[in-house]
């Protein structure tokens, strides 16, 4: 069965994820959370969101240490409207995809020089997923995982 | 579900700052074994994507929105202890980058939302998919309960740290009964979410799906057979 490539997989999820978080964001709820939600149970908010009256969990929060961010809050200074959510929204997830590959990476890379010689991984992965190779590789990996 | 400072206080975030270091440190020793060419781009991805869908709160009840956690959706797809990095990485990337989730809280946060979810998904998934291949609407099901599980639990470990270190000027019981009530409806919302990813993912490169990776068969097999249709 000839199977999307690994890269056509990976663009099309890192799309997906810039779409969501650049243009389905400007849609999301603006509600608080449910965690949120339970620490303001008990208060009652005025028209800023500050707190009017009442005894709630909310009341202990205190400012956020890096409110002053350029992107605090998923606005982007400087921008007014939904591009500036789409934006912070964007500039998130690609931080995100790069830190979290580079860490995955330099796992890799400590694992495999203390390590045995032998090879970790399928093989690099055939264009067309025709998988060809042996199917002892595969089953040692994946009986790992 | 992300908590902002103060809200617990600080020697309970400090041991639960403990807590998620430790879980962290060891979800990098174990993930290192499950770490190839395929899955590392995919952790990558599977952080960004989760990044992504955390922005996207959904109504739940008048006033009340969720979003999604992630530890599931990452378990099921990259395994417990990649899942465990990839959503710190995001928890850490909101906390600095947009000032969502506070700072010292940020521990209590990765133990909730990274470790605590991803350790139950894993526990469902071995529960929950037993056979070698299962149907898209197993695949379906399992997801939905596997993240329904883990936002529940996810959930109560907040209402631990409640009991442990906040300021109880609301008692104990009605945090529980808002937050696991509130929780329970947010479950459902990550249940769809991720059982829709992991369904397409699934169709798409099974492969790629670590819980349907569990029940390799002997190695005689032809890796051709094992992609089904």
């Amino acid at each position: 069965m000839r199977r999307i490539s690994l890269r056509r997989f990976l663009l099309g999820g890192l799309l997906v994820a810039l779409l969501l978080a650049g243009g389905l964001s400007a849609f999301a709820s603006s509600a608080p959370d449910g965690l949120d939600s339970v620490t303001r149970q008990g208060c009652t908010f005025g028209a800023g969101g500050a707190i009017t009256s009442g005894r709630c969990i909310a009341q202990q929060a205190r400012a956020h240490g890096l409110a002053s961010s350029p992107f605090a809050g998923y606005a982007t200074d400087g921008v007014d409207g939904p591009a500036s959510t789409a934006l912070s929204g964007m500039a998130g997830v690609l931080v995100t995809l790069g830190l979290a590959w580079g860490l995955a990476l330099l796992l890799r890379r400590r694992e495999r020089g203390s390590g045995s010689g032998e090879r970790h991984g399928s093989g690099a992965d055939a264009p067309d997923g025709s998988g060809a190779g042996a199917p002892g590789p595969d089953g040692l990996v994946d009986a790992g995982r | 579900m992300h908590i902002s400072d103060g809200i617990i206080d600080a020697p309970v975030s400090i041991a639960f700052g403990v807590v998620a270091a430790a879980g962290v440190a060891y979800a990098a020793t174990r993930a290192r074994r499950d770490l190839d060419e395929r899955t590392v781009p995919m952790a990558g991805l599977v952080a960004a994507f989760v990044f992504a869908v955390q922005m996207l709160n959904f109504p739940v009840l008048p006033g009340v929105s969720g979003h999604l956690l992630g530890g599931a959706l990452a378990t099921l797809l990259v395994g417990p202890w990649l899942a465990i990095l990839c959503v710190s990485v995001v928890l850490l990337v909101q906390a600095l980058m947009f000032a969502d989730g506070g700072l010292t809280a940020l521990g209590l946060s990765v133990t909730n939302m990274a470790v605590v979810t991803s350790l139950v998904a894993a526990g469902l998934v071995t529960l929950l998919v037993r056979r070698q291949r299962p149907t898209p609407r197993g695949i379906w099901a399992a997801s939905f309960v596997v993240a329904l599980g883990s936002v529940l639990l996810g959930s109560a470990a907040f209402v631990l740290e409640y009991a442990l270190g906040g300021t109880l000027s609301v008692s104990l019981e009605r945090v529980a009964q808002l937050q696991l009530g509130f929780h329970a409806l947010i479950g459902v919302g990550e249940g769809l979410i991720t059982a829709v990813t992991v369904a397409s993912v699934a169709a798409t490169r099974p492969d790629l799906v670590w819980a349907l990776q569990r029940h390799r068969p002997a190695p005689a097999t032809t890796p051709d057979e094992l992609v089904s249709a």
